[in-house]
């Protein structure tokens, strides 16, 4: 008897638990909608990809709110980021699981944790008194695509090499003993057994590494010169959706402030892609 | 989401004291703090679950967490204070009393009104005085609507804000930097325009080395940037700059480690960072050398009043914080903040 009262209460509680967490992301969802709702009424949706550059004002008719320099900081310092660190992360998450020894192994694993728990402001500030000073004495101004990927790849490695580590522990025992009766060499079982079964799982880290890396605002704000223009090259600035709402949010208002709440939506949307990518892509595997 | 993570620990705990003592079951119990999801969820629910402490906390309590929170942490907060904002507001606007005073608008402002606030409140016991930030374009936005007690503003009132009173509390200077290596002492108004406006983009062309200029410039918004445009009377349209920054650390922190940049901050912010060795230096306008004293005497062409803001001849307690306020008992705080008091 007392124990299904107890059953009961901790249904009831796990419910309310869900519950509210659900509630508190449907409830961002709806008022980021309600917010940009003045924005999309009174500037258009268009007008966010056609106009001639950013320069936001508080009516609609007097700023100019185009969104597409910003949208391509933000996909070029991710796609960047996740480049760089996907292969140096995976290769990291390879070296601890089957090459380095136990103990290196351990140490290693609690330094990369370590890495992933280092607050973004100390990333960005660092990029901000070491790396953009390095890279502008080569290419001035030195805030810049580079150092924001740079950054933002350092900032991803560890999401990317946990998940991965992860993965790897996920392969069956079975089939690394099978590798290994067959006389397969270490790189071969890697090459041939360990990645393909670990597949989704690399996948997803890669993908939750992306997401990482599109809602960064701190350490992109500090490094990346934040200048609204489609970079040329790596060593222009640029800025990034986030960072655009940092900077300008604290004092937008009317139209400009329902236009940040736009690129917000905006930014949600990208988000609720990759997560929806990240679930096809593990359903397919789980199928297949 | 990541960003608010920072510095976490403590400001979390502090929250969920604060809604503790909401619900009024204190002492809290541990496996309610450890219980649950992940930081960042936690993070969100106990801020929305705070919101309505706010108003019992003194300003000195708030002072310090808004020293403590990273500007990232600071944005969330005003996310949910936006999301509760149509109900606070509401309340906020006709439950006032003789008790309370709310002030918003310009962060420059804002944190010597807090530390005013804080004075005002040991000396007039009882008295809770709410300081929010938002920029000078909200703090006159919410004076002119009744949302704001007091608004506060980094700049003149323009003519179409005539109906509103402005009291000058102190002045504020924004002077051009240069990296302290940059051989040049001195730019006319003219060569400034020109380099703002993309026209000289090395420095051979005004005397210095061959060497690309990089333009720092400040976000939108920023009072520091209409203040500066205002002078050199260029429009945001015009300006090419090569870095964009949010506040003046960052743009003394930019110039400071790029010995080609140029930009602009306030001037008690440069001149202490240039006092403390960081190698910056500040550039004369015209000839009136860039200093705190010269905003004092007002002979310095690149200044702005700090002003606060109300919509009617302001009676009770808003006049006596006023009052307070542009009083010489409050100068120590005003030169603390790196501002420069009002000589009358």
């Amino acid at each position: 008897m007392y124990r299904s009262y107890r059953d009961q209460w901790l249904l009831w509680w796990i419910r309310g638990c869900a519950v509210l967490a659900g509630m508190i992301v449907l409830l961002i969802a709806v008022f980021l909608l309600l917010e940009s709702l003045p924005a999309l009424r009174h500037i258009g949706l268009s007008r966010f990809f056609t106009d001639p550059s950013w320069h936001p004002a508080a009516t609609a008719a007097q700023g100019r709110f185009n969104l597409v320099p910003m949208l391509a900081g933000t996909l070029l310092a991710m796609t960047g980021a996740v480049a760089i660190a996907t292969p140096l992360g995976i290769g990291s998450a390879l070296f601890c699981h089957f090459y380095a020894p136990p103990l290196l192994a351990t140490a290693y694993r609690r330094l990369i944790e370590l890495l992933a728990g280092i607050p973004s402001v100390v990333y960005g500030f660092w990029g901000l008194v070491v790396l953009v000073p390095l890279i502008a004495r080569w290419q001035p101004p030195g805030a810049s695509l580079l150092a924001g990927i740079l950054i933002l790849s350092v900032m991803v490695l560890p999401t990317i090499t946990l998940v991965a580590d992860a993965a790897f522990s996920n392969v069956p025992r079975e089939y690394l003993h099978g590798a290994a009766a067959l006389g397969l060499s270490r790189w071969g079982t890697i090459r041939g057994i360990v990645l393909p079964t670990a597949r989704s799982g690399l996948l997803t880290g890669m993908i939750l590494g992306t997401g990482r890396a599109i809602g960064e605002t701190m350490a992109v704000l500090m490094v990346c010169g934040n200048v609204v223009r489609m970079p040329d090259s790596l060593f222009d600035p640029v800025r990034t959706i986030t960072a655009n709402i940092a900077l300008e949010m604290a004092y937008a208002v009317d139209d400009h402030r329902s236009a940040l709440f736009v690129s917000g939506l905006l930014l949600m949307v990208m988000v609720i892609a990759l997560v929806a990518a990240a679930d096809t892509v593990s359903r397919r595997d789980g199928n297949g | 989401m990541i960003g608010e993570n920072t510095r976490l620990p403590t400001n979390r705990i502090d929250m969920l004291i604060e809604i503790d003592s909401v619900f009024g079951n204190s002492p809290h119990r541990p496996d309610t703090v450890t219980g649950s999801g992940s930081v960042g969820k936690k993070a969100s629910a106990t801020c929305c679950m705070a919101r309505p402490t706010v108003r019992r906390s003194t300003a000195a309590a708030r002072f310090r967490r808004l020293k403590e929170f990273p500007l990232s942490n600071r944005l969330f907060t005003c996310l949910v204070a936006l999301l509760s904002a149509s109900i606070v507001s509401c309340s906020s606007a006709n439950n006032r009393s003789d008790h309370q005073l709310v002030l918003t608008g310009s962060s420059t402002v804002a944190p010597l009104v807090l530390e005013m606030a804080k004075r005002f409140e040991s000396q007039h016991p009882g008295v809770r005085v709410d300081v929010q930030t938002g920029g000078s374009s909200r703090g006159i936005a919410d004076a002119m609507r009744g949302l704001a007690d007091i608004g506060m503003a980094s700049r003149s009132l323009r003519e179409e804000e005539y109906e509103l009173h402005a009291f000058a509390i102190a002045r504020d200077g924004v002077c051009v930097i240069l990296h302290r290596d940059n051989p040049i002492e001195a730019l006319t108004d003219a060569q400034i325009v020109a380099i703002y406006s993309g026209e000289i983009v090395n420095w051979s062309d005004v005397g210095g080395h061959d060497a690309p200029i990089t333009v720092v410039n400040k976000a939108a918004g920023r009072s520091t940037l209409e203040l500066f445009l205002e002078y050199f009377d260029l429009s945001s349209t015009e300006i090419r700059a090569d870095v964009v920054i949010g506040d003046n650390e960052q743009g003394i922190k930019t110039v400071a480690g790029n010995s080609n940049a140029i930009g602009y901050v306030s001037i008690g912010t440069a001149e202490f960072d240039a006092s403390a060795g960081i190698a910056i230096k500040l550039l004369p306008v015209g000839t009136v050398a860039a200093s705190v004293d010269n905003v004092a005497t007002g002979s310095f062409p690149l200044s702005r009043p700090l002003n606060l803001v109300t919509r009617s001849e302001p009676n009770g307690l808003a006049a006596t914080f006023i009052e307070f306020a542009r009083s010489d008992s409050v100068h120590d705080l005003i030169r603390e903040q790196y501002f420069v008091p009002i000589v009358p």
